[in-house]
């Protein structure tokens, strides 16, 4: 319940930004919405997908698409010295040496990055 | 006709609001010295009990103000307000989080006095409050040894935001055989290094610990 509460107002904030872009655009209609989500964003994906429908009704986004790209954790490795992905979200830890994972670098992402407009 | 579909790109972070105001809270914080301090936990962790104890021993030293963010009661702010530390409700109706213009719309002409510490409770959630930089310096989580030594595993992200742990109700540790050593070790898992210190509101045990910490925290920020 909570946490439906949360993904409905990051979807209202989407459907904000993708109708300020494609203003910005000339556009009338978005057909689809590109966003970028890391597992640290601390919105849940299916959540948000159910939330996104009920965020686009009677909007200028009404039956668009949400196409998300889930991206990873991945930690700058204190021992590889290099970016490495974490084993998981229980266990931050380089996935290579299994060093701890205390500088995150990125998988926080909560991002518009394109749209489909028309 | 429809003219045909084109693909544009875009690069907007969807809380760019939040972060925006949450960096210029923080400025604000940082120039007039104020060291500002976010709690979060689930629901019943004893946020509440821990923060009027707080209240209370650092009031007699110097400045301390709380916010406090709750659903629909002002139970929380009337309990604060014992330790006779300025203290404000910021009431969230439907909304399971703070956020950064709540913080800031709050702090409009308040608190009355100059204060050294500024404590932001948030509502009792492990999920929605990692999404929001409050503008905090300090994050802490809280965890009860009642709500078991999984917690962090269940919530990492919460964890991971966090800057620091607090294990709290160390006086029922025993009689729920609290597993101290999976607490720590499921800690470490999910945020490497992260400090965890404990403390009981109802016996004072571990108050003394927490409140040189966060003195030793405030100096080296200065």
């Amino acid at each position: 319940m909570w946490a439906q509460m949360h993904e409905l107002s990051i979807a209202l904030g989407i459907v904000e930004a993708a109708q300020e872009e494609a203003a910005k655009r000339g556009a009338s209609r978005v057909t689809a919405v590109h966003l970028k989500l890391g597992p640290l964003s601390g919105v849940v994906k299916d959540a948000l997908e159910f939330s996104y429908g009920v965020a686009c009704a009677d909007t200028t986004l009404q039956g668009s698409r949400l196409v998300i790209e889930e991206t990873r954790i991945m930690t700058l490795c204190a021992n590889c010295g290099e970016r490495r992905p974490v084993e998981s979200l229980q266990s931050f830890r380089c996935a290579v040496c299994e060093t701890p994972a205390t500088e995150i670098v990125e998988g926080r992402e909560l991002q518009l990055v394109a749209l489909e407009i028309e | 006709m429809n003219p045909e579909p084109r693909l544009v790109e875009v690069r907007r972070n969807i809380l760019k609001q939040n972060d925006v105001t949450a960096r210029q809270l923080r400025e604000r914080f940082r120039t007039s010295g104020v060291c500002a301090v976010s709690l979060v936990s689930s629901p019943g962790a004893g946020k509440t009990a821990f923060l009027e104890k707080t209240l209370a021993a650092l009031r007699e030293r110097r400045g301390v103000a709380a916010l406090v963010g709750d659903l629909a009661t002002e139970n929380d702010a009337a309990r604060l307000a014992r330790s006779r530390a300025p203290v404000k409700q910021i009431t969230t109706g439907t909304l399971c989080h703070l956020e950064a213009a709540m913080v800031e719309r709050a702090l409009e002409g308040w608190p009355p006095e100059p204060v050294k510490y500024l404590f932001i409770e948030n509502v009792g959630n492990l999920v929605c409050p990692a999404s929001y930089d409050l503008g905090e310096d300090l994050r802490m989580v809280l965890l009860s040894v009642t709500e078991g030594e999984d917690k962090p595993l269940k919530y990492p992200t919460i964890f991971n935001t966090a800057d620091v742990a607090m294990i709290t109700k160390i006086d029922l540790a025993e009689a729920v055989e609290f597993d101290w050593a999976a607490a720590r070790a499921n800690i470490e898992a999910v945020r490497p290094g992260m400090q965890v210190l404990q403390v009981s509101a109802k016996t004072g045990e571990g108050m003394a610990d927490w409140l040189a910490f966060l003195e030793r925290w405030a100096e080296s920020r200065q």
